[in-house]
């Protein structure tokens, strides 16, 4: 591994403490994943990838700032990447997956604040994260109140923050709200990187980012096999992948595994033995490292084989409709090609990207039967044996919607377990006790 | 043979040996103390002492997987003048142990209730005795054993008479804390302005009774039978029992020794691990 410390140094990391956040992260890495067996030899790609996760990623972020683009970092699946690299941006997701400086977090946030938002805000306060301290714009949210309000505060904290808002209802007023909002954040990142978007940017934008979720479509499709050809844990870093790693070679690489693992399934091969127990994880995102749930899952003799989550399923779900993009051919090939014109192509395109992210069903909306919908779909489509719904403690919407969740799964006699939980390790040996419980009584 | 089961809980460790028939040949307990391993190493010395044999040992309770791990691990040469070395170890969760542990003396029990040390569960079974749903507390102690035994202390009652005491007290008073934390300073409160410790008592068992209660009902809702089984260290508590009775309007039966189940059951589902393995041997 290279010295990246003056590159550390030169973000405004404070070194001391982000060797320490380096040194647990690997640590955990080396006794969460590389303990695992039969591991598809692929994910040593993603190994790769976490061993230089502050490192040659961060080089590679340095460098493309150093050639023009702009970084933009993100904390949720609502803020589009596809706009963000038609203006010749890169789009990151920003730490949020371990407590960090909780003392000095306290004096922003109420202790009773869900602990992906207290870890934003450690990680700033820590100077821990190089991809916020690299980014060149920050994008916060307004999904749940806990999100909203900590976004006044972590405004005076960074120089660079821009807030979208987002609907809460599922209306054509609510589409329109989005639209508004997906128009006024194309401005916000022309503007930052004086790259006016374009029909043709915005095309092959589209066309980037769908690749990069069909990859993990056809990953997720893989994970219906009995036995599993891939771990949860192993399936879960790929999701958590998506949000850091360049977007060509993500695909690419996920590709790559999906080919190994269709031979595996051939050779009726799998990361844990045909019958073994399947759960499908719904509920709150885990971001990087946040791996304590599917850990204890994993090591009490389960198999994850969906992950119903921003990072996971819920996240990259739909596809951006491209049959757009044949009125943009028609446009061309047609006899007076100023018919439609670049606006209108455009306009065209951001309907249908709307159209996508308005479909994602996250706690936030009222009602939200398609999420109901989904989980059960879901555990019907992977053959899962049990649900397990995971809230982080204090994230409100995810907890109530516990509820109706755990009724609908009971209506379909599908077992369910909810477990609710903070990024601490205080509570392992409960959490463990309930899992092993709920696996037995799947048994 | 002879099959075993051990319980480690957060207070104290139960071992219980059955032989093929199911019967319990022999039952020990200790406190678990700070090194709960040492400690459940020296019940199955005990046992070996009184020339007892076993097949296999199958753990169960908080230290479980501790145990395990320890056992498969041991040192063979100081060890084996006082140990089987040569049982097979494993484990099962405790929810699964209390439901067999309580199905061999009640086969038609639909509910359990189980407090211990630091977990409180409430199980609802199967017409076969099978686990179909349960509830489990979080990482804090509220309800548990451990919030009524350090209640007990603030109060100065013994943990054995916690229960009798409140049960003789005139007037019901109304805890409002559930936090162990709270609850003291709470109830601190009560005593200086002169309030009865009896009734302080009895608050504190109600403050528990509910917290139990609806964890039962969380869970109990179409259950085939009223049947509730109350096993742990606080199903010892009479105060506990009634007023769980009297609120759910059904009875709350507690076994003989309700903090042995756990053990029991482990032992049982050893026992029947090997006719499974037997039979498929030779069926």
């Amino acid at each position: 591994m290279s010295d990246y410390t003056q590159m550390w140094r030169d973000l405004g990391l404070n070194l001391e403490a982000h060797d320490m956040l380096l040194n647990v992260l690997g640590n955990a890495y080396k006794d969460i994943y590389l303990s695992q067996k039969n591991r598809p030899e692929g994910m040593g790609y993603f190994d790769f990838v976490m061993s230089e996760v502050h490192g040659l990623r961060i080089k590679e972020l340095i460098d493309e700032k150093a050639q023009g683009r702009k970084i933009i970092g993100s904390y949720c699946v609502f803020v589009p990447e596809e706009i963000a690299l038609a203006a010749n941006a890169t789009l990151v997701g920003l730490c949020s997956g371990a407590d960090f400086a909780i003392e000095e977090v306290e004096k922003y946030l109420p202790r009773n604040t869900c602990s992906l938002i207290k870890s934003a805000f450690g990680f700033k306060l820590g100077k821990v994260c190089p991809y916020l301290e690299s980014a060149d714009m920050v994008v916060g949210e307004n999904t749940c109140d806990g999100k909203k309000k900590a976004y006044e505060s972590l405004g005076s904290l960074i120089t660079n923050l821009y807030v979208m808002d987002l609907p809460q209802m599922k209306s054509e007023q609510g589409k329109a709200l989005l639209k508004g909002e997906y128009y006024r954040f194309k401005e916000a990142v022309e503007k930052l990187t004086g790259v006016k978007i374009t029909g043709t940017s915005l095309k092959n934008a589209i066309k980037t980012v769908n690749a990069k979720r069909s990859a993990i479509h056809r990953l997720s499709e893989l994970r219906k096999a009995d036995p599993s050809p891939i771990s949860g844990l192993d399936a879960l870093l790929a999701n958590q992948v998506f949000f850091y790693d360049n977007p060509a070679r993500f695909t690419e690489s996920v590709n790559k595994i999906c080919d190994e693992l269709e031979k595996r399934i051939q050779d009726k091969q799998g990361a844990v033995p045909a019958k073994t127990p399947r759960i499908l994880l719904s509920g709150c995102p885990m971001a990087v490292p946040n791996w304590k749930l599917p850990w204890i899952i994993e090591t009490s003799g389960a198999v994850i084989v969906g992950e119903e989550s921003c990072v996971g399923e819920r996240g990259t779900r739909n596809l951006v409709d491209e049959s757009i993009f044949n009125l943009l051919h028609n446009a061309g090939d047609g006899v007076n090609e100023s018919s439609i014109d670049d606006n209108q192509i455009i306009d065209k395109m951001m309907d249908a990207i709307t159209d996508r992210y308005f479909k994602v069903d996250c706690a936030i909306f009222t009602p939200n039967q398609e999420r109901l919908n989904h989980i059960v779909e879901m555990a019907q489509n992977y053959k899962a044996d049990g649900v397990i719904h995971y809230s982080l403690q204090f994230c409100q919407p995810y907890i109530m919607e516990s509820i109706p969740v755990d009724k609908v799964l009971e209506d379909k006699n599908i077992p369910t377990l909810r477990i609710e939980t903070d990024y601490g390790m205080e509570d392992a040996g409960q959490l463990k006790t309930r899992v092993q419980a709920f696996i037995e009584q799947l048994g | 043979m002879n099959y075993a089961g051990i319980d480690i809980g957060s207070r104290t460790i139960e071992v219980v040996v059955v032989n093929d028939y199911s019967d319990i040949i022999c039952s020990l307990q200790a406190d678990t103390g700070f090194d709960p391993i040492a400690e459940a190493l020296k019940l199955f010395y005990a046992v070996e002492e009184r020339g007892i044999k076993y097949e296999s040992i199958m753990a169960t309770g908080y230290g479980r997987n501790l145990f395990e791990i320890a056992y498969a691990n041991l040192d063979p040469v100081s060890n084996s003048k006082k140990l089987n070395l040569t049982a097979n170890c494993s484990a099962i969760t405790e929810i699964k142990a209390h439901a067999r542990g309580v199905a061999a003396f009640f086969p038609n029990a639909a509910t359990i209730l189980d407090i211990g040390g630091q977990d409180s569960k409430a199980i609802a079974l199967n017409k076969n005795g099978r686990v179909k749903k349960f509830e489990m507390n979080d990482r804090c102690a509220a309800g548990t054993g451990k919030f009524l035994e350090i209640m007990a202390r603030t109060l100065g009652f013994t943990i054995d008479d916690f229960g009798k005491e409140a049960l003789l007290a005139q007037n019901d008073l109304t805890i409002n804390s559930m936090c162990t934390v709270f609850a003291e300073s709470e109830v601190t409160s009560l005593i200086a302005k002169g309030s009865d410790r009896r009734e302080i008592a009895k608050g504190l068992h109600i403050s528990v009774m509910k917290r139990a209660v609806s964890m039962i009902n969380r869970i109990r809702a179409e259950q085939y039978s009223d049947l509730i089984v109350f096993t742990g260290g606080v199903a010892k508590n009479e105060c506990m029992v009634k007023l769980i009775s009297e609120k759910l309007c059904c009875d709350v039966l507690v076994p003989d020794n309700p903090q042995m189940i756990g053990a029991l059951g482990a032992a049982l589902i050893a026992l029947e691990q090997q006719t499974c393995k037997t039979s498929k041997l030779y069926g």
